[in-house]
């Protein structure tokens, strides 16, 4: 399969355009460097993310699947970046297999008609594609050495696996992998796969400031220096809610929350002007210089 | 002119529930060559049985059949009563309409025709009946038991103790199994290798019993009470019978590898025995790790023996014994809980099995009986027993319980306080099952007077915090969430079948059970025979059990070998393959068609217009022959045939559904 | 738990589990395979938080106590995390029973268990009708109506504009009427089938 798909459809949903800003540039700032093309899925819509699949099953899959619709016109594998329009556009492909009668809805709301699903990728699964791999594989311009980096899955890159297939659910490495082979020591800790609240960002600030402060809290003890993500809303909840965290624990944090885009792209020799560094709500930066990185 | 007694019966409300007997009744009255029909409740009862046998005298019968349940289970029934009737027994026929009609149908209007079909399938078959005579073969007066852990043990002494020769065959250097591995079995606390021990010695010292150790089964061929087994004695590097067991040999190897008999928690030798008591007590020389086969040099275990019994150049060999019966009493392997991620096996050092914390508690372990964290060797101040690692787990291991990890966490836990008075001992749990004798006394002593603590609600993740091991949970007793810290874990893991279970069953020609367990004959009334004759189960093999059911299943194993192996003949159903020797063409395809190697060449002379000719035909022995028919269909002459299933019988239950009629010839 | 005067009475034929078979059907699972063993509840991130711990909902759906079941904070705090799914040992879809009886809550009228996360989905629902696309800015500010908490986290969200990582203005897509189309089809299923899909 090497040297085949140089050109992905690419979903990015709400948050990549809004409060995740340089998670889009990043992804495609290492898609430009492993001579990637990134096509935008034309006039996608939002996925639903959590709130219609909790409160409303028509639209939990009848959104996704309108996504799916859009990008079937280009014929080429879909890559969703975030954590939580993978796991809507997987969950949506499987419903589509089992649920003839929901589809049959959906067609008939619609007025047009769902064809069988590419492979969703999410963002892991993109850094291990053959030419992201090979890139990174034939040298790095800027190895992140002595970087101690805690990946943090969340939940939804490999929860449910029976619909996401991807990886361990428990222990899984895939992550580690891509840190180690950007020269960074990946840290593992107990909270890998712990929720750090998700959707609940907003509604029950308290919860998540427990949730996230936990898992932070847990990569700091184990020697991180920093924590990897790969889902907005894990970033935006890691790393705005950390301050609060860390006085409501008593202790200091100041761990950045980098997208693990951004640290491939830093990898791949892009420089960290270009990266949108600086919107994270916890110092990003000081580190890097710190490392001679940046 | 032949006369047909059809006896149907409603199996209480079994068939007739479904089938409207009457009407088959009335129908079979009128099928050719039926003479008496009769209706009955419980045919299989005596009074049943006697009704036949009053109806073959007065009616005089010379063919019966009864429309009931499947032959499996009463074909050898009624055979012996159509027999006591003075009736060759082969005149029976059985049609089942029960299992494969009433049982497996709701509708009485479609059920009670196919019925009848059945039944008048089965009386055209028995007008083509013939009388056959049994056969008979000698019985081999040897057993094998495979396996020589406490179920193989007890099984060769109580074969051995009733004057029969057994040969007890185990792979690994030494016997005893798992009860060797144990330090105190419950609800007793009985030190498990005194008991075991003298059991192992009167195994070895049996004037009856063979013993090969460090031997595997290579193959299996015969059946019942004439099987040809192959034994591979591996090469032990050690000549037995000159070792003393003086042990020097062991102490001077420098090679150190992870102890399989220590479950991991210590170190052996390449030259080594497992543990101090072996039977036989003679090392054996793991050729993977030993630093001469590795590199071509050492040799320090040969310059020290003074007995000179140290043999780089042994090679396996291979023996071959012929054995009546054979008990299989395989033993198991323990689920891997590092399948389960989230409790930290194989990351966390402090987080053990079952049998591995036993091997830190026994006295003779690695830790001489200290319980010590593998991570700093110190006493752990707190331990928690999690039950159900791998069992009663639909989605990542096996659905069923494994039946004795309650009471030896139990057991464990009332260990540990005892070894450690001011620790805390917890155990997880959903259910606690005691089901055996002072069980339920030994869980309630276990929370009274040795304070454990127990807590139902299977925990959700292990994880170090701190430097502790927190088990996060719910006590679902309270409905509040838990987080225990601890010490150390002790995971119960789910009792497999061993890896090699399919291999070993196949092998054999018996069957398994989707996890690797072995079938018994019948679930309820057959716990230690298989569906292959001759061959016997005892122990966890067949299924997850205790010590003391495991030693029960042994004697009984050992009952029903001591049973076959008291007769001197056994008979044999006459239902083998014969050859028409007038219509056979000597092709031979069906020589390599038989499994059980049956089919020989023969030569024959025939006056051929007036010459003598000889001319080869297929020849069966009738001893090996088993009656799979494999060769009927492979003869193109259609000369061969089994007796009491020829082609024409077949054939003519098959007209008889679609409606052709064929006159009844005479047998060929 | 709630503090019952008298004990549960149960009794009366089959038409008394109907809520496990509808809660079994919408989330295409097998609740009364559930043996409490609280595998689900151990492992929840959030379940300090909740009135019911999961298990006990699961409990509450096989007794046929769908009032407290659907009047629970515990179907609004869950956050969808997959822990519990993924360890359940029956293998059941526990996370799609709360997403099952969340759903029914709504449809049956029931008030969300939490008043702020029930705000915070319709706001966003809200939001992904009118423009086809979630549009934070504006979702913070419904939500911030909706439950007139107008100053609480001011100050992530003054942070979030200050290094433009909130678009100001929304971004619409051109198939406004075909998201129109399904959100209308959403409201046709509930008026017809009740809790049917």
């Amino acid at each position: 399969m090497s040297g085949q798909s140089a050109r992905y459809a690419y979903y990015p949903g709400c948050s990549l355009h809004s409060t995740a800003r340089e998670y889009n540039v990043s992804v495609r700032a290492v898609a430009q460097a492993a001579g990637v093309e990134l096509v935008e899925v034309p006039d996608w819509n939002c996925c639903g993310a959590t709130s219609a699949h909790a409160t409303d099953p028509f639209l939990a899959f009848a959104l996704p699947a309108r996504v799916l619709l859009q990008a079937e016109e280009s014929g080429l594998d879909i890559l969703a970046p975030c954590a939580a329009c993978y796991g809507r556009l997987m969950t949506a492909k499987e419903e589509a297999h089992r649920r003839p009668d929901l589809v049959a809805r959906f067609e008939k709301a619609i007025g047009r008609k769902l064809g069988p699903a590419p492979r969703i990728l999410n963002v892991l699964e993109f850094l291990a594609e053959p030419k992201v791999a090979e890139t990174i594989a034939a040298g790095l311009k800027r190895p992140l050495t002595d970087l101690k980096v805690a990946p943090y899955y969340g939940c939804l890159l490999v929860r449910p696996s029976k619909v996401t297939r991807f990886d361990d659910a428990e222990r899984p490495t895939s992550m580690d992998k891509i840190l180690a082979s950007v020269g960074a020591t990946p840290v593992d800790f107990p909270g890998k796969t712990e929720c750090c609240g998700a959707s609940l960002g907003i509604s029950r600030v308290d919860l998540v400031v427990e949730l996230s402060g936990r898992i932070v809290q847990q990569a700091k003890h184990a020697g991180a220096e920093a924590i990897a993500v790969a889902c907005p809303l894990c970033q935006t909840n890691l790393d705005g809610r950390q301050g609060t965290a860390a006085a409501k624990l008593g202790e200091a944090f100041g761990l950045p929350i980098y997208y693990i885009t951004e640290l491939v792209a830093l990898a791949l020799g892009v420089a960290p002007g270009r990266l949108g560094l600086g919107k994270h709500l916890t110092n990003s930066l000081a580190l890097l210089r710190q490392k001679k990185l940046a | 002119m032949k006369r047909v007694g059809v006896f149907l019966c409603w199996c209480g409300s079994n068939i007739a529930g479904t089938v409207d007997v009457g009407k088959v009744a009335e129908q079979a009255r009128r099928l050719p060559g039926v003479v008496h029909v009769e209706e009955n409740k419980y045919t299989c009862s005596e009074p049943g049985q006697a009704a036949i046998v009053k109806a073959i005298k007065d009616q005089r019968l010379d063919r019966v059949v009864v429309a009931s349940c499947s032959p499996r289970l009463h074909e050898a029934t009624f055979r012996r009563t159509v027999e006591s009737a003075g009736l060759n027994p082969y005149f029976f026929e059985m049609a089942n309409v029960r299992e494969h009609c009433s049982w497996i149908h709701t509708d009485k209007e479609t059920a009670t025709p196919k019925a009848f079909d059945l039944v008048r399938m089965a009386v055209a078959k028995a007008l083509r009946n013939e009388a056959l005579t049994r056969g008979s073969i000698t019985i081999e007066k040897r057993a094998l038991v495979i396996g020589a852990g406490i179920a193989g043990i007890q099984a060769a002494l109580d074969i051995a103790d009733a004057g029969h020769e057994v040969i007890l065959l185990e792979r690994e250097p030494t016997i005893g199994g798992r009860m060797a591995q144990l330090d105190k079995t419950f609800p007793t606390l009985d030190c498990s290798q005194c008991i075991l021990t003298p059991k192992m010695v009167d195994a070895a010292k049996h004037p009856n019993i063979t013993l090969y150790t460090w031997s595997e089964l290579e193959k299996v061929a015969g059946y019942i009470g004439n099987f040809t087994v192959t034994i591979r004695r591996k090469a032990r590097g050690v000549d037995e019978t000159l070792c003393t067991g003086c042990g020097v040999c062991q102490s001077k190897c420098p090679v150190k590898v992870p102890s399989e008999f220590d479950e991991g928690m210590g170190m052996r030798k390449a030259i080594y025995s497992p543990f101090p008591q072996a039977v036989p007590n003679r090392p054996v020389m793991d050729r993977a790790n030993c630093t001469f086969f590795k590199t071509g040099k050492c040799k320090i275990c040969e310059r020290f023996c003074e007995a000179k019994a140290i043999r780089f150049d042994q090679e396996d060999s291979l023996i071959e014994v012929k054995v009546g019966a054979i008990v299989t009493a395989t033993g198991f392997d323990l689920f891997k809980v590092e399948k389960y991620g989230e409790y930290g096996y194989g990351l966390y050092p402090d987080v053990i099995n079952s049998l591995q914390f036993e091997r830190l508690v026994n006295a003779s372990g690695p830790t001489d009986g200290k319980i010590k964290k593998p991570s700093d060797h110190e006493i752990p101040k707190s331990v928690a027993f999690v039950l159900c690692v791998g069992s009663r787990d639909e989605q990542k291991g096996t659905t069923y319980c494994s039946r004795a990890c309650c009471m030896y966490s139990i057991k464990h836990a009332i260990q540990f306080r005892d070894k450690v008075k001011d620790g805390r001992a917890y155990v997880f749990y959903m259910d606690i099952r005691t089901p055996g004798k002072s069980y339920e006394e030994f869980y309630k002593r276990a929370a009274v007077d040795y304070g454990v603590e127990f807590i139902r609600g299977r925990p959700s993740k292990i994880f170090s915090r701190n430097g502790k091991m927190v088990l996060k949970a719910e006590d679902t007793l309270l409905g509040r969430p838990i987080e225990v810290e601890v010490e150390m874990v002790v995971l119960a893991p789910a009792m497999l079948a061993r890896n090699d279970a399919a291999k070993i069953a196949q092998t054999m020609s018996i069957s398994y059970d989707g996890y690797g367990f072995l079938n018994e004959a019948h679930p309820k009334l057959r716990p230690v025979e298989t569906n292959t004759a001759g061959i016997f189960l005892a122990g966890v093999c067949q299924g997850p059990k205790d010590i003391p059911d495991t030693v029960a299943q042994a004697s009984a194993a050992a009952s029903k070998v001591i049973g076959l192996l008291s007769h001197e003949q056994m008979a044999t159903e006459p239902m083998i393959a014969r050859v028409s020797e007038a219509l056979c063409s000597g092709c031979l395809w069906c020589k390599p068609i038989c499994p059980y190697q049956a089919i020989e060449a023969k030569t024959i002379t025939e006056k051929v217009q007036g010459k003598i000719v000889s001319r080869e035909v297929a020849a069966v022995n009738s001893g090996l022959c088993q009656g799979c028919g494999a060769c009927t269909v492979a003869c193109r002459d259609g000369a061969m045939n089994i007796s009491g299933f020829t082609n024409d019988q077949l054939l003519a239950e098959v007209d008889e559904l679609l409606g052709a009629s064929r006159p009844a010839c005479a047998a060929e | 738990m709630p503090n019952l005067k008298s004990p549960l009475l149960v009794s009366g034929g089959p038409e008394k589990r109907v809520f496990l078979g509808e809660v079994d059907a919408m989330a295409a699972t097998h609740v009364a395979a559930c043996y409490q063993c609280g595998k689900c509840s151990g492992g929840c991130p959030l379940s300090f938080a909740m009135d019911y711990q999961p298990r006990q909902i699961m409990r509450l759906v096989q007794m046929g106590l769908a009032d407290e079941a659907l009047a629970s904070n515990t179907i609004w705090v869950c956050a969808t995390c997959y822990t519990c799914t993924s360890r359940c040992p029956r293998d059941i879809d526990i996370a799609g029973v709360m997403d099952a009886l969340r759903f029914m809550a709504r449809r049956r009228g029931f008030r969300p268990g939490d008043r702020n996360v029930g705000v915070f989905h319709r706001s966003f629902l809200n939001g992904v009708k009118r423009f086809g696309r979630s549009h934070e800015l504006m979702l913070f500010v419904e939500y911030k109506l909706g439950t007139m908490r107008l100053t609480e986290d001011l100050p992530l969200g003054a942070k979030m504009l200050a290094k433009n990582k909130m678009a100001i203005l929304p971004e619409i897509t051109k198939g406004r009427a075909e998201i129109a189309a399904l959100f209308r089809e959403s409201a046709r299923g509930a008026e017809k089938g009740g809790d049917k899909l």
